[in-house]
């Protein structure tokens, strides 16, 4: 990792930078917790190999992440933006559509992007 | 899905090239990196204007590999924010990582090297478009693309973000969206292929009620309410139905 990071000579109107150590080890700190919390669960997986509790959470995680994911993001809609609200959720409606009627994630992706983006930026 | 869970798979797929997993990947793939891309440009202007040189969100982006928790850590570095609070907020962010581990299909991935990676690149999009998939329909060469078009894709999106600045805040709305999209696919790629209904009624009010109780930490609070629930669910099932196997299972 670079130690020598230039001072900002242009002093635009943002803030000044922390100095480079400080932020090497803010670094550090974010990277290591992270890289635990994705590690730590693969350790407790191994001490669970075989365990018909593992295989029933193996059976039931996915569904319900993808599904809390899905709330977040549907939650992220600010229904006071009328106009922002209703691209997103008619992209709501083109992607469930498409993908019942498909089943080509991709293709139903593209679409349902497709339909909101383009109804924000008309 | 249980066949998933064996142990050892002493016999392994013959080893798909690694261009052919690069194409599965994108196939599916594809759609997430424009996004990733795009939300990573945001990031990247967001970095510029908080004062940091053109090179650093790019360089948190290839070593955190963190989406949501970047934004925030820029914001609370350019403020100096103490060390602890940087290693709390962040643990906050990313703990609900700590469900994505026990299903990942890491015993896919070949090699020490790639393992390693594949368990450093586990976002949500790679959990998301990997753990829900069937054995067969998986290589390491398409987890490993997947991922790695992810991170390639958000270090890019940064860097161009970080270049050009401001001047792309006035581009394309909506990018986002297309995460909204990919995970309305998995969820109902997940239904069909194993309809569980109690699950998918418990994760709609976990995600529901912690979004209500807990507007800021909703992820966290709706998983670990989401896995507690899927514990009481396993042990009560044991008592009452010892042999029956839920929808779905393969072997055992």
């Amino acid at each position: 990792m670079r130690a020598t990071a230039p001072a900002p000579t242009v002093d635009r109107s943002g803030p000044s930078v922390p100095d480079p150590l400080y932020l090497a080890a803010g670094l550090a700190v974010a990277v290591a917790v992270t890289v635990a919390t994705r590690a730590i669960p693969f350790a407790v997986a191994d001490a669970l190999r075989g365990s018909a509790l593992l295989a029933d959470l193996a059976r039931w995680m996915p569904l319900g992440v993808v599904v809390i994911l899905v709330v977040y993001c549907l939650a992220q809609i600010d229904l006071g933006d009328v106009s922002g609200a209703t691209a997103r959720l008619l992209g709501v409606g083109v992607t469930v559509g498409m993908h019942l009627w498909r089943r080509n994630g991709a293709l139903s992706i593209l679409a349902g992007s497709i339909t909101c983006v383009a109804l924000l930026n008309l | 899905m249980l066949l998933d869970q064996a142990p050892t798979t002493p016999r392994r797929r013959p080893a798909a090239g690694a261009a052919s997993g690069l194409a599965t990947a994108a196939a599916e793939a594809a759609p997430v990196w424009i996004g990733v891309g795009a939300i990573g440009v945001g990031l990247g202007v967001l970095s510029v204007g908080s004062g940091f040189p053109w090179w650093f969100s790019p360089l948190v982006s290839l070593v955190l590999f963190a989406g949501s928790a970047e934004f925030l850590l820029i914001g609370m570095w350019a403020v100096g924010a103490p060390l602890v609070a940087v290693g709390t907020t962040t643990f906050m962010v990313n703990a609900r990582h700590l469900f994505y581990g026990l299903s990942f299909p890491l015993r896919h991935v070949r090699g020490r090297l790639g393992r390693a990676y594949s368990v450093f690149a586990l976002t949500d999009e790679a959990y998301a478009m990997l753990g829900t998939k069937e054995a067969r329909e998986l290589s390491s060469g398409r987890i490993l693309w997947t991922q790695a078009g992810t991170h390639l894709s958000w270090v890019g999106g940064s860097l161009v973000g970080s270049l050009l600045g401001a001047s792309l805040l006035r581009g394309v709305q909506g990018l986002d969206f297309v995460l909204t999209a990919l995970f309305i696919v998995l969820a109902l790629d997940a239904f069909k292929a194993g309809p569980d209904r109690v699950g998918l009624v418990v994760a709609v009010a976990a995600g529901t009620a912690a979004l209500v109780l807990f507007p800021g930490a909703m992820m966290l609070v709706a998983m670990v309410a989401f896995g507690a629930a899927m514990v009481v669910r396993h042990h009560a099932g044991h008592r009452a139905r010892p042999d029956r196997r839920p929808l779905g299972a393969v072997g055992a």
